[in-house]
């Protein structure tokens, strides 16, 4: 039984490729627009085993966590600041509202402007999309704190510095895990959409080169490559999530069962 | 009373005072001022733009996000009804999920060329994800008792779906709506600074490129607008559709 689910997921991707190979090879998509799944997966090795294509990676994937590390940093100051000051949460509610379904990408243009095709334009749209998604958990985080552990660490006297350090913050860790999960995969996003639109040097601006050179191969490969990229980032958030709120119920309970 | 009115209004006054102000001021202009951004936004969107530009914009981004809700929902609780099926694809769609929206538009535009087409297909093959595995979700998580209920009832199958499934799953189904909706928005821009002559990214990205800096930052409140919009919307229909699941929170809660 144990065998059944993995062995049918390899089913379905074996399922996915053959059907890929077979499109093109029966003449329904014309081999120039959905090239053989062989020719890609070929390229793909090719590109693995090119030093280009790992300082191209490296290159989006240090835009990523850059952009990645502010806005966290930022995010978490301000948003425990916020979530606990209740005056400032109510001020600053309407604009938080306003401001977070802006599209970042709606502020390319700007970035472009101000810095040029550089990867400080491109790090500008990858903060402002990651911020809100750490900021918001984090406000909501900071509220979660239990009635009977408020009360009883002020019973006790606790410093507001204490009472941080170890009642305010780990309330918010699961909050802020999830966060930073989910600011991670949209900052990965806007990082290969950045060099993309605005041209900055990486994978992105790659994809963009092999379309307008009509190479189908080369952009199924890159394709490839960030749904791969996508894939880890996903697992290793899911990870560190996972060690850090070890003893959280929602991981402890996990185990029991 | 005074205090409800302040709160809301307070801050984003303030910050339009001190904008205005540091804009007198200086004299870089990649920002002007709050009072010239309002003109250039009378100026460009008013009139013919808005139907040469927004509302061609609007309509592709409405039909894509239906599109990507009813392929999700659909797709979704047919995976999430059905084991094999599930077991079957999911290493599938965790990849599928995990590619960045984004490059699919230079794999859409070779498929299906510079089309309008292309550009819906854009939005709904990156909203759909979000959405489909989120009903997925929600439809495996149908309280077992319910389920056996229904089967001891003899409910149709038709019934089940419509009475106990669907309900059961609509809590994740918003939320993955939710989350499809940002994303279809950004495909909507982007498709358009890519491969367009006309949209709202389009134009933003037009203004930027001949240094109309008042009519690009008139295009971003735009693009804030429609995105405050979208929630606004959002937030309106997910309280319908699940005024029986807030309604059972309180009651808990209480």
């Amino acid at each position: 039984m144990r065998v059944r689910k993995p062995l049918l997921g390899a089913a379905g991707l074996l399922a996915f490729l053959v059907v890929w190979q077979l499109l093109p090879a029966l003449g329904l998509v014309d081999r120039q627009y959905l090239p053989y799944v062989t020719d890609v997966l070929g390229r793909l090795v090719e590109e693995l085993r090119d030093l280009a294509f790992w300082r191209r990676l490296g290159l989006t994937m240090s835009s990523w966590a850059i952009g990645l590390t502010i806005a966290t940093g930022a995010a978490v100051v301000l948003g425990t600041m916020v979530g606990l000051v209740p005056f400032l949460r109510r001020a600053t509610h309407t604009t938080v509202e306003f401001l977070r379904p802006i599209p970042s990408v709606a502020l390319i243009p700007l970035a472009v402007l101000l810095f040029g095709i550089q990867q400080r334009a491109a790090l500008v749209i990858i903060v402002y999309a990651s911020f809100w998604q750490v900021f918001v958990q984090m406000i909501y985080g900071v509220a979660d704190v239990d009635a009977v552990a408020r009360d009883t660490a002020r019973s006790f006297g606790v410093t507001r510095r204490e009472r941080l350090v170890y009642l305010i913050l780990p309330t918010a860790l699961p909050y802020l895990m999830t966060g930073v999960r989910l600011a991670a995969a949209v900052a990965l996003i806007l990082a290969i959409t950045a060099e993309m639109v605005i041209g900055n040097p990486g994978l992105g601006r790659m994809i963009e080169l092999s379309r307008s050179a009509g190479d189908a191969v080369g952009l199924y490969a890159l394709v490839v490559v960030t749904g791969l990229l996508g894939l880890l980032v996903n697992v290793f958030f899911r990870f560190v999530e996972r060690r850090a709120l070890s003893w959280h119920q929602s991981v402890r309970g996990e185990e029991v069962l | 009373m005074r205090a409800r009115l302040l709160y809301p209004v307070g801050l984003p006054f303030l910050l339009l005072v001190v904008w205005a102000l540091a804009t007198t001021s200086s004299t870089n202009r990649f920002f002007p001022g709050p009072a010239a951004i309002l003109d250039a936004f009378g100026e460009t969107w008013i009139g013919p733009a808005f139907v040469d530009d927004v509302l061609p914009s609007l309509s592709r981004l409405a039909i894509g996000i239906v599109a990507a809700i009813a392929v999700g929902v659909a797709a979704g609780t047919l995976i999430g009804l059905v084991r094999w099926l599930r077991e079957l694809s999911e290493p599938l769609l965790e990849f599928f999920r995990a590619v960045p929206p984004p490059v699919l538009i230079p794999i859409a535009m070779l498929l299906l060329g510079i089309t309008d087409t292309m550009k819906v297909v854009v939005i709904v093959s990156g909203a759909v994800w979000p959405i489909l595995l989120n009903t997925v979700d929600g439809v495996r998580a149908t309280d077992s008792v319910q389920s056996e209920t229904a089967a001891a009832f003899r409910l149709t199958r038709w019934e089940r779906l419509r009475f106990l499934v669907l309900p059961a799953a609509s809590p994740r189904i918003m939320t993955g709506v939710r989350q499809g909706l940002s994303v279809a928005l950004i495909l909507m821009v982007i498709s358009e600074m890519f491969a367009s002559s006309a949209g709202l990214g389009y134009r933003i990205a037009y203004f930027q490129r001949n240094y109309l800096v008042a009519e690009m930052w008139s295009g971003i409140l735009l693009l804030g607008l429609v995105g405050v919009l979208l929630a606004a919307v959002f937030g309106l229909v997910e309280r319908r559709v699940l005024r029986w699941y807030h309604g059972i929170k309180e009651v808990n809660r209480g």
